[in-house]
């Protein structure tokens, strides 16, 4: 029996296949979906914002952070059996919800998760194997780490598969 | 002005919002009421503290279709404010500022969405209004800017301003009724040097 494991925002959890793993209504955040293709090891991360250096103060939540979130969701797949240097890597998210004329940063935090994703999956030397970033719309996303199938909803749109 | 550390704001932060919230929400009822005119009733709005996780499944699932309206605030005070309903309310309301011109349960079209701006801008601006006159701070909204998506990524807009704050999104719920009930959401992000404002002209800094 395979169930569907669910990832919150600014949440981060594993997953062994046959199991499936989902997280609801990606806006600006970014869901990176890792895994392992010989142990079927995988795990999704749902981050929000680029960058845990850039706050002040302390930050309890590292996976609310691309940079802390990925190298965190990574060691647990590690302590799960996955390897390293076999991982994979596909994105979502990232979208610039609002179309809004503004001097404030806020237009652009879609990108700059984007951005700061794949500069992390880059220094864990994690491939990108594919991605649907961006844009103006929410996404849902389901993660299958026995095929590594990475299914993409989102209002209006037939489910489509990167 | 004295510089706040993150800290105190964060202490103090929830308890201003949420007052501010009780207030700007009935002044937009009342701008509502005078645009439908009709008599629009409306509960004590809930001011509700939310975990990042929670809040998905306040609006009816992260995946529940609603339409958000979105603007940045100017002036004194600067950051940005959203007013959110589900897209059923969105259309009972467009029917009735169309005069039935629309027909119920067709998609949205270019009038419709124009319409629910014009909804959504004097709703926010009714609710800045009444934060301005509080505070005696300018604060001037931007034109607002509008989508229909999912509940959850609608939100992750405001919920990224909050994590730069904490693990928590501060929202607003107003329920008000007309014929049929609908829900709004009210969620207001001043950015943070903006929060020492705020706090001294309302006499809770010295």
């Amino acid at each position: 029996m395979s169930e569907i494991i669910k990832v919150g925002m600014a949440d981060l959890k594993t997953c062994v296949s046959p199991n499936g793993i989902t997280t609801l209504g990606l806006g600006s955040c970014v869901g990176i979906a890792i895994c392992d293709p010989v142990t079927k090891i995988g795990g999704l991360a749902h981050i929000m914002l680029p960058n845990s250096k850039a706050m002040k103060g302390v930050q309890q939540n590292v996976a609310k952070f691309a940079d802390t979130g990925i190298v965190e969701l990574v060691q647990q797949m590690e302590k799960l059996g996955a390897k390293r240097a076999r991982m994979v890597s596909k994105i979502a998210g990232g979208a610039t919800m609002f179309n809004f004329q503004s001097t404030s940063s806020l237009g652009q935090v879609g990108d700059r998760n984007v951005e700061a994703t794949k500069a992390m999956l880059q220094q864990l030397k994690i491939p990108i194997l594919a991605e649907d970033t961006g844009q103006n719309f929410g996404r849902t996303v389901i993660f299958y780490p026995a095929t590594g199938a990475y299914h993409i909803r989102a209002v209006g749109k037939p489910e489509y598969i990167i | 002005m004295n510089e706040m550390s993150v800290e105190q704001i964060t202490e103090n932060y929830y308890d201003v919002l949420k007052e501010l919230g009780n207030i700007g929400a009935g002044n937009a009822m009342t701008a509502l009421s005078q645009m439908l005119q009709c008599k629009v009733d409306m509960k004590v709005p809930q001011v509700r503290l939310l975990e990042f996780s929670e809040v998905g499944d306040m609006m009816g699932g992260e995946e529940q279709i609603m339409v958000g309206v979105f603007l940045g605030v100017e002036g004194d005070i600067t950051g940005s404010m959203m007013f959110m309903v589900e897209e059923e309310s969105a259309r009972h309301l467009i029917q009735k500022i169309t005069m039935g011109m629309l027909p119920p349960g067709s998609e949205f079209e270019e009038m419709g969405l124009s319409a629910m701006k014009e909804v959504g801008n004097i709703i926010t601006g009714a609710y800045l209004n009444s934060l301005s006159t509080l505070t005696n701070l300018k604060i001037v909204p931007t034109p607002p800017a509008l989508t229909v998506d999912m509940a959850g990524a609608i939100l992750s807009v405001p919920a990224i301003q909050f994590g730069i704050f904490g693990d928590n999104i501060l929202l607003i719920q107003s329920q008000f009724y007309d014929e049929i009930e609908l829900d709004g959401y009210f969620i207001l992000i001043p950015d943070l040097e903006s929060y020492s404002k705020i706090l001294s002209a309302l006499g809770l800094m010295a």
